[in-house]
Order: C-alpha cells, then sequence, then structure tokens
C-alpha cells in the first residue's frame, strides 16, 4: 500500500511540474486565443539566462531580478515586432508567428551563451525526505514537493490576477476580440505585453524547475511537448484545469508505469500522457474545465 | 424639425476633406460635413460608396492619406481607436464584435474599463476604492441594461444570444462608456421589420435621454429619413447630398445614385 501511496505522490508532483509548463500556455491562449509554440523556447531562453549568470558568480537573487527584467524586454520586444503587425490577423498567421518565434529564441540563446548542457544547484536537493520515509517508508523527493509549493503560489497569484482585477476582464475581452478591445479602449499593446511577461516569469520558473533535475539544456524545450496533453485534458484557457490536468497525467503516467508497464514491456511512461489525451479529445474537445463550445446554426 | 434643431450645440466633430485610398481604389475622395452636438447625422450610400470607410476613419481605425478630423476643437489627420474611445468615441459594429465567451453584463461592464480610477494592486487587493469602485460602475450599467431592456439575458453568454439582441448588447457596451458621440455602423443591418423599430426607438431614446450625439451608417433609407436630423449621402467615395431628409429625398444626385441613371 505504501509503494502505491508513493507512486500516486510521485507522480502527483511530477504532474505539477507539468502543470507550471502548461501555465504559461494557458496564459498566454487565454489573452490572444493563440497557441505560443515558442513557450517551450522561453523557457529555455529564461533557464538559462539564470544558469550563465550564476555560473558567473551572480547573487542568486540579483540573477532572478536580472532574468525577469530580461523576460519583460522580451514581452516588449516580442509585442512590438511580432505580435503589433498582425493585430486582426486570424490565430493561424499568429501561431505561425510564434513557431518562428521559437526559432529565433532557440538560436540567438546559444549564439549569446553556449549549447552546453549547464548545472543548476537551487540548493534543495533532488533526495527524499528523511522524515518521510523512516516513518512512513514513502520516499517524496524535497525538490518536487518545493515544486509543488512553488506551483501552488504562483496559481494562486495568477488566479487573483485574473478574476479579481479589471485586467483580467480586459484580458478576456482582447482575447475575444480585438477590434472591439480596441473600440471600449483598452490598448492591446499594453495588455499583450503584460500576459506575454507574465508568461515569460512562468517560464523562468519552470525553467529552474525543470533545470535543477535535468540539468539546463536545449532538451528543455521538449518539456513544453509533455505539456500539450496536460492543455487537452485541462482546457487551453483554464488555469485550474492546467492543475489538475498536470496532476491527473503525471499520476496517471506513473502509475500506467509501474502496474501497467511489466505487461508490456515497459517503457510506457513517456507515451501514455498522449494517449489519455487522445481518449479525452474523442469524449470532452473542450477539456475538463474549459468553456463549452456552442454552435449556433 | 425647427424646433429639434435649435436644441443642436456646437459643432462637436467636423470632418474636412478627408481622402483615404486603398492601392488604387479611392474609398473616400475629398468628403468634408460637420455633426453638431445632440445630432443624430445619418451617414447613407449605396454599396461599396465608402460609409463603413468613413466610420472607421473616425474612429481610427483607417488613416486619411489627406484631410483631418476635427473632434471637440482638437484637429488630427491620424487616430488610434483605443485613443479615440478615451476622447469620448463609442461604436458598435456592422459584424457584431462582442466579447462572445462573457456574460451580457460582463461585455457592458467592458465599457465602463476607461472610467475605472483604482490601480490594478488595489483591485487585485480588493482595498482602498476598489469595491466602491465596481459598485458605482455596475449600477451605471445595469441602468444601461435596463434602459435597452436586456435585463433578463444577464447572466446569459453572449453567444447564446439570438442576433437582434446581440445588436443590442453591442449598443448597450458602447452606451455604458458614457460617449459623447457614438457611432453606429448599421445598426439595423439583418434585422426584421419589429427588430428595426425597436432599434429605432432606443436610438432616439438614447439621443432624448443621454444627449448623445450620434452618427449613424445605414443602407435602410426609409430608417434614416424617419430617425435623422440631417443627412450625408456618398456615392462612391464623394459627397453628393447634404442636408435634412427632405432635401435629401427631393435631390436628383441622390435619386440618380440609388435607382441608377442612364449615363
Amino acid at each position: 500500500m505504501s509503494f502505491f501511496i508513493e507512486v500516486l505522490v510521485g507522480g502527483l508532483l511530477a504532474g505539477v511540474m507539468y502543470s507550471l509548463v502548461a501555465l504559461g500556455f494557458v496564459l498566454i491562449y487565454k489573452a490572444s486565443g493563440v497557441f505560443n509554440y515558442a513557450q517551450g523556447s522561453m523557457v529555455f531562453f529564461a533557464a538559462l539566462c539564470f544558469v550563465s549568470m550564476i555560473e558567473n558568480g551572480v547573487d542568486f537573487w540579483l540573477a532572478i531580478a536580472i532574468t525577469i527584467t530580461v523576460m519583460i524586454v522580451l514581452a516588449v520586444l516580442i509585442e512590438r515586432t511580432v505580435l503589433r503587425p498582425l493585430v486582426n490577423q486570424s490565430p493561424i498567421a499568429l501561431f505561425m508567428a510564434t513557431i518562428g518565434l521559437a526559432f529565433v529564441l532557440e538560436g540567438a540563446s546559444q549564439i549569446i551563451w553556449d549549447s552546453q548542457p549547464h548545472l543548476l544547484e537551487l540548493g534543495i536537493q533532488d533526495e527524499p525526505i528523511a522524515w518521510l520515509s523512516q516513518h512512513a517508508s514513502i520516499y517524496i523527493s524535497r525538490l518536487d514537493l518545493f515544486g509543488a509549493a512553488v506551483a501552488g503560489i504562483l496559481v494562486l497569484v495568477l488566479a487573483v490576477f485574473f478574476h479579481k482585477t479589471r485586467i483580467g476582464r480586459a484580458l478576456r475581452a482582447v482575447a475575444d476580440d480585438h477590434q472591439a478591445a480596441l473600440s471600449i479602449g483598452i490598448p492591446l499593446q499594453h495588455i499583450w505585453a503584460i500576459v506575454w511577461a507574465v508568461a515569460g516569469f512562468v517560464a523562468l520558473v519552470a525553467g529552474l524547475m525543470w533545470g535543477a533535475r535535468t540539468g539546463v539544456q536545449y532538451a528543455l524545450t521538449f518539456v513544453a511537448l509533455k505539456a500539450l496533453p496536460v492543455l487537452i485534458l485541462g482546457g487551453f484557457e483554464s488555469i485550474s484545469g492546467a492543475i489538475v490536468g498536470g496532476l491527473i497525467i503525471g499520476a496517471s503516467e506513473k502509475l500506467a508505469e509501474v502496474y501497467l508497464g511489466p505487461y508490456v514491456g515497459g517503457g510506457i511512461e513517456s507515451w501514455f500522457a498522449y494517449v489519455i489525451a487522445l481518449l479525452f479529445l474523442l469524449v470532452r474537445p473542450q477539456g475538463l474545465f474549459g468553456e463549452k463550445i456552442i454552435d449556433r446554426v | 424639425m425647427g424646433e429639434r434643431a435649435q436644441q443642436f450645440g456646437e459643432v462637436i466633430l467636423a470632418v474636412e476633406s478627408v481622402s483615404l485610398a486603398f492601392g488604387g481604389v479611392m474609398a473616400l475622395d475629398d468628403v468634408s460635413f460637420d455633426v453638431r452636438e445632440r445630432e443624430i447625422r445619418a451617414i447613407i450610400g449605396p454599396n461599396g460608396a465608402g460609409k463603413s470607410s468613413m466610420l472607421n476613419v473616425i474612429n481610427g481605425v483607417y488613416h486619411p492619406q489627406q484631410g483631418s478630423i476635427t473632434f471637440k476643437g482638437l484637429s488630427r489627420s491620424d487616430m488610434e481607436p483605443h485613443k479615440a474611445a478615451k476622447e469620448g468615441i463609442a461604436r458598435t459594429f456592422q459584424n457584431i464584435a462582442l466579447f462572445k465567451g462573457m456574460t451580457v453584463l460582463d461585455n457592458v461592464m467592458t465599457g465602463r474599463e476607461l472610467k475605472m480610477r483604482c490601480n490594478f494592486l488595489q483591485q487585485a487587493l480588493w482595498i482602498g476604492p476598489a469595491r466602491r469602485d465596481e459598485i458605482e460602475h455596475r449600477e451605471v450599467v445595469e441602468g444601461i441594461i435596463e434602459f435597452l431592456e436586456i435585463q433578463a439575458y444577464r447572466k446569459v453568454p453572449v453567444r447564446q444570444l439570438p442576433y437582434g439582441l446581440q445588436k443590442r448588447v453591442d449598443l448597450a457596451r458602447a452606451l455604458a462608456m458614457e460617449p459623447s458621440v457614438l457611432l453606429l455602423d448599421e445598426p439595423m443591418a439583418g434585422m426584421s421589420l419589429e427588430e428595426k423599430q425597436s432599434m429605432c426607438r432606443f436610438i432616439l431614446d438614447i439621443n432624448g435621454h443621454y444627449g448623445t450625439t450620434i452618427v449613424l451608417i445605414e443602407h435602410d433609407m426609409g430608417v434614416v429619413m424617419d430617425i435623422s436630423d440631417r443627412v450625408v449621402v456618398l456615392d462612391y467615395g464623394r459627397k453628393i447630398g447634404d442636408g435634412t431628409p427632405d432635401q435629401i429625398r427631393n435631390s436628383q444626385a441622390v435619386i440618380d445614385a440609388y435607382l441608377g441613371v442612364a449615363r
């Protein structure tokens, strides 16, 4: 039984890490109705920027502050050069633009810094918590727990941002109709810059948590792929959906690996999430928390 | 109209020799007219006459190559939509541009965006004037919703409403901005006769009750003649008529444009 709990908790915590990445997608989708293909690259970019400074002896908090500033500047640049010329274009045009953006970011970050893997120490060991392993013989990583706490705080902050402030309402308005949003005096440009900056911040947090586990390297961009099934489960425009989706994906893929894996020769963890996503698409295409699609005929 | 004409104030909006071209196509060719405070001014013309372009120039969506717009005494040749909104120009859309996923109430509330005073932090923490702000604006919005008789649909996502009602929500959102000039882009397009009549009533009521200056584009001549104070007629981007509905009705140039003429 304790083994089952261990697998379950381990899976849930891993799921939170997926949610961290998925959150970045949700933010931008909510505000512009665009699937931001470059989110994975932003995670990589932010983590690499941060880790290079740490390696050059910059203080931890100073490095965080500088990286956040860099992400804000990046957001403003993206708004100016990519989004502004594409106002009122179809979502697919914006999506294509984000693909281009992904290549630019990946290339730029490897030119500015380098393409070597970097170790990232957050000062939290990726080791089981001693107290739990002794008393309940459950092995849970300290880093996982820390990641879950960070994600929790982040979600709380974002929830307040979206539901309690008029900026939240403005964001939803912008997502629904660019032209109408402009006509009632919402400055589209500012809103987009704000959202991309927030998404950049979320990317930094995700980059740090993932970087501490796998090292900061190009493969970090593929973390975004793991966020896809989470988004399909949770719905593209729901923050709580990203969290619940992440938990479900994380738990089910770990449980499947342990309990179903032996029957099919193992190694199912890497693709099981996509099977769940596929099943979900058949039954509930808008996701658990997505807005129901109603079409007038 | 004589009695009504005395209520009009100064010229609030003046369009001066505006020309707008898309590539080789002249959408507007040296068009000038003015709008006085509290009047209902219509812009009519056959398809492709440049009516919507005119509205988009006033609103700042398009920037004319020549000419200028004077609004409240300030002259300018290029404008941005969100700045126009700030200065008191609200508009509705021909193909309704509402926030479809949001409820009627939320849609109309977005119209108050510019009037909110408290800053973002105050609202996030729900301190300071945040609560009072929200309640105050909510009151205004409820008043408008009642005025346009859409109380029953306050909590319904706009997407689920029939066309005629969506048009009314669009109008409510514009009205929530308490604009000094309200631009209506074909408010009656695609409506049934009953819907047209109630829309006419609302337009007249808004003008009478809030004293809002209204500039409207319309296809349907009959409707326009009944509710407007003065009418501008456009054809192929040029102004071919300007005057009271009676003058327009008897203008040979206008009759030719609408009925066609042997050239």
